[in-house]
């Protein structure tokens, strides 16, 4: 008896934090799933931006390596990339109308936003290939120089997401028709507005680096 | 219709890996038969391969870990047998065999030995320790382990359809451009890393989220075994670290298959960029493998001593200064490259000053060790062997962080000596302790004392006899990924490495039989408490195996060392015949979507490698409609009820009571 009170007492806390460890500052227990799903989807939202981070930095490494071919200057129209900026910043907006519609519970306000940010991400996606075909056209496709593989691979990373974007965009909007807005459907709901939002995000920083430097050089 | 697929792509000049693959298609086929007669197919299908129980996951990773370690193993007696005999002629292996032999052991032993070695010990035990019922994603933990299951499969494919890589585990650019390698080899690296690389990228996400977000109650962060911190540590590295590597593979593929220009000669690429990103990724990699390995060890030199952790928040932060200070030195492996000396003095001091936080951990072990009553079993043995080993290999690691010695050892044996001495002596020593440490916890019995003590002193003798001469060879100039060599004063050296590698054969040899022997005696070797090794963290507190629930009743922790603390309470009050209140338990129902995802994923990767474009097609859509049909679910969970959950832990109770009462008996 004696002997497991003091292994208690000598084990129990053995490096006497009793203090600091008890009060009202104790752990609650397992936080409820919504948070645990948003907070482990913004992990992967940070990985996703470490591997942008890379194309930035082989971007700027291979910025002025063009191999005798165009530059940034001579290639840029960024009238067509200001329209692009508006049609994704917009699409954020409409995106986020469409989240306050579903934290109400209104699913035909919440298709409709849907609707739009999916019209706005198409819009996007479209000048994007346009601006992509004209460069190949003019013979500044990918494999012209290391400047171009850079740009092309960035952008077109950016590119891919949003198109992946728009997949899960239409998949969420068939979820929500057929199911409502279950617990599990609005789970899902937030990871995408995260997904679409960090996608601007990114989107300003190529708008800053690749577009408005890059036209500088 | 095939891409560049065909029959010539089947290796007949070469008989050495046709011989191999048809004996491991022999046992694969024979295994198949024999679970088909037995009428095992829906008991592996419905609780193994669909199965989203980290327990389970755990122990499948490790599974694919010893399996790979196997072939790993076979690649290392093949280079170190060629080079005891290719003194002055051509020994067993042509040079592009030899230089796929070298590629593939390391890419084997770093991706699919230590990467699942330890995500499988973290994925079993830490959900365990922190008193909770599963990891945050159990699904998207089942597709992990399958997307690094369909990387290890696609590099034994190339075993016999192609080849694999000859341009070293890192696939150098220019050397791995398009230019230089042609063939399908380095295609088979590429996506195998990308595939096993979004499977780990997948587990650090769901065990991150795990550590901080779902604890028990009381289990406060300066509450957490040192091996959940450990876990932490490693899992924000690959966060931070597996992105760099999915994006540098990226490049290259685009190079290759596209006619990019990242890292060509021509037009503009830069191939010292790939150096510098690959190594972004490589040297925290070093860590996210080292860093759990510490904490296996923390556990087990603290249980092994019975004292509590010497230095528990010095280690805390010892580890954490680890994870963040491994981001700023990787331009160590490439001094060479002629950045400056300022640029190489920054990352010289810089990696002198990680040896810090790792040696307060060694202190902090030995004074765990000082004043403990010791038991010398197997595991506190890897233990005490990893902490001779790992300090040797520290000390060559900061004489090779000085840049004027790394101009003269770069890309020498000693090289390979050294980081073979710190990934062997702390990763694998490591794995093995933990492998020892939690067998019991997994199966329900321990694994024969002897015979790990053989596996033990196989491996550790073996080791210094195969690598002590390594760095021997490497001060005499011999350099790394040599088929042949003809200078006099190498060759007894290379012999001596030889032997020792028979010894660490012998040691692998062992470690088969201890699992064959420990099987067969498993009654005498059952675990009735729970607690085989008298442990102090919570995973010890359930019983072994742990029921799918893991804990009957959520555990509510008041300290540091939870069990320690529990069992004094319950010696001194007589608490355990107290009932607790059982309630329902919903637990994630199992998904084949993990293993369907591997599936397509393999599907996609395989027709990549040989440019066969509609089945990419087949794959990508494969691949899309999983995700949508798992995103289309109804029921992912299902509810144990409270009298069940009641019924096993009575029966629990009921048997560890008796196999205490029988403990105690005697004295």
């Amino acid at each position: 008896m004696t002997d497991a009170t003091l292994s208690y007492a000598a084990h129990g806390d053995p490096h006497h934090l009793r203090g600091l460890q008890e009060g009202p500052l104790g752990h609650e227990g397992p936080a409820p799933k919504r948070i645990v799903t948003a907070y482990g989807f913004w992990i992967f939202l940070l990985s996703d931006i470490v591997m942008f981070s890379c194309f930035f930095a082989a971007y700027a490494v291979l910025l002025r390596q063009t191999a005798g071919g165009p530059s940034g200057s001579e290639l840029f129209d960024l009238r067509s990339v200001a329209a692009e900026t508006a049609f994704l910043l917009l699409s954020s907006f409409t995106c986020g109308l469409a989240m306050i519609a579903a934290d109400v519970r209104d699913a035909r306000r919440y298709q409709i936003g849907m609707a739009v940010t999916c019209v706005l991400g198409l819009g996007f996606l479209t000048l994007e290939a346009r601006e992509f075909a004209d460069l190949v056209a003019r013979g500044a496709g990918p494999t012209r120089s290391a400047f171009l593989s850079a740009f092309f691979t960035l952008v077109g990373c950016h590119g891919l997401h949003v198109s992946i974007g728009i997949l899960w965009l239409l998949t969420m909007m068939a979820q929500v028709y057929a199911k409502g807005f279950r617990a599990d459907v609005c789970r899902r709901l937030l990871c995408f507005a995260l997904f679409w939002h960090a996608l601007d995000i990114i989107w300003v920083g190529i708008f800053s680096v690749v577009y408005l430097l890059g036209s500088a050089t | 219709m095939l891409g560049k697929l065909d029959l010539s792509a089947i290796p007949i000049d070469e008989p050495v890996p046709l011989i191999a693959a048809a004996i491991v298609l022999v046992i694969i086929l024979a295994v198949l038969i024999w679970a088909g007669v037995k009428g095992y197919f829906p008991y592996i299908w419905h609780e193994w391969i669909t199965s989203v129980d980290h327990k389970r996951i755990g122990v499948m990773y490790v599974l694919l870990a010893l399996v790979m370690l196997l072939r790993g193993g076979i690649d290392a007696i093949m280079m170190r047998t060629q080079l005891a005999v290719a003194f002055r002629s051509d020994g067993f292996f042509p040079p592009q065999h030899y230089n796929q032999i070298f590629s593939a052991h390391g890419t084997i032993m770093i991706f699919f030995v230590g990467m699942p070695f330890v995500i499988g010990l973290m994925n079993l035990v830490v959900p365990l320790q922190l008193g909770v019922r599963d990891v945050a994603f159990p699904t998207l933990n089942s597709v992990g382990f399958w997307l690094t299951a369909t990387g290890a499969l696609l590099v034994n494919i190339s075993l016999v359809v192609g080849e694999f890589a000859r341009t070293g585990w890192l696939a150098f650019p220019p050397l791995s451009e398009l230019t230089y390698s042609p063939g399908v080899g380095v295609d088979y690296y590429t996506w195998s890393l990308e595939i096993s690389g979004i499977g780990t990228l997948v587990a650090g996400v769901n065990l991150v989220t795990t550590v901080l977000k779902l604890r028990t109650r009381g289990m406060t962060y300066l509450r957490m075994p040192m091996f959940c911190w450990t876990t932490l540590a490693s899992n924000l590295l690959i966060i931070a670290a597996f992105p760099i590597l999915t994006a540098t593979l990226t490049m290259l593929i685009l190079d290759r298959y596209l006619g990019f220009h990242f890292f060509t000669n021509e037009a503009g690429g830069n191939s010292m960029m790939f150096m510098n990103l690959i190594w972004a990724w490589g040297h925290p990699e070093v860590y996210i493998l080292a860093l759990p390995a510490f904490g296996v060890f923390s556990e087990v030199v603290s249980t092994f001593s019975c004292k509590a952790l010497f230095g528990y928040r010095s280690m805390v932060l010892a580890t954490m200064a680890i994870c963040i200070i491994s981001f700023m030195v990787w331009l160590h492996h490439f001094f060479t490259m002629g950045a400056g000396p300022d640029v190489n003095s920054v990352f010289g001091i810089a990696s002198m000053i990680i040896a810090v936080p790792t040696g307060v951990k060694i202190y902090n072990w030995l004074f765990t060790m000082f004043g403990g009553r010791i038991r010398f079993s197997t595991p506190m043995m890897w233990a005490v062997g990893f902490m001779v080993t790992f300090v040797i290999g520290g000390l060559t690691g900061v004489l090779v962080a000085v840049p004027p010695a790394d101009f003269l050892l770069h890309n020498s044996l000693f090289l390979v000596a050294h980081f073979h001495n710190v990934i062997i002596g702390a990763v694998l020593f490591g794995a093995f302790a933990g492998y020892t440490y939690w067998f019991p916890k997994a199966f329900g019995f321990r694994l024969h004392e002897s015979w790990g003590k053989a596996v033990f002193w196989f491996t550790f003798i073996g080791f210094y006899v195969t690598f002590i001469p390594l760095y021997a060879a490497g001060m005499l100039g011999m350099t790394r990924r040599m088929q042949h060599y003809d200078v006099a004063e190498w060759r007894p050296w290379m012999i001596a490495a030889g032997v020792g590698t028979i010894l660490m054969s012998i040691g692998v040899i062992c470690q088969i039989l201890q699992l064959a022997v420990s099987i067969r005696r498993r009654d005498e070797l059952r675990d009735l408490t729970g607690d085989p090794w008298d442990g102090r963290s919570l995973e010890w507190s359930t019983s072994s195996p742990p029921p799918v629930f893991n804990f009957a009743v959520m555990p509510n922790v008041t300290g540091e060392d939870a069990y320690w603390q529990i069992k004094s309470k319950a010696r001194q009050q007589s608490l355990a015949s107290h009932e607790p209140d059982y309630r329902d338990i919903e637990m994630p129902r199992n998904s084949p979507t993990g293993f369907v995802c591997a599936f397509f994923a393999t599907v996609m990767g395989f027709a990549m490698i040989w440019h066969i474009w509609w089945m990419v097609a087949l794959g990508l859509v494969g691949a899309f409609a999983t995700f949508v049909a798992f995103a289309w679910r109804d029921h992912d969970e299902y509810v144990i009820p409270a009298a069940e959950v009641a019924r096993v832990d009575r029966a629990n109770i009921a048997e560890r009571r008796a196999a205490m009462d029988l403990a105690e008996t005697p004295a």
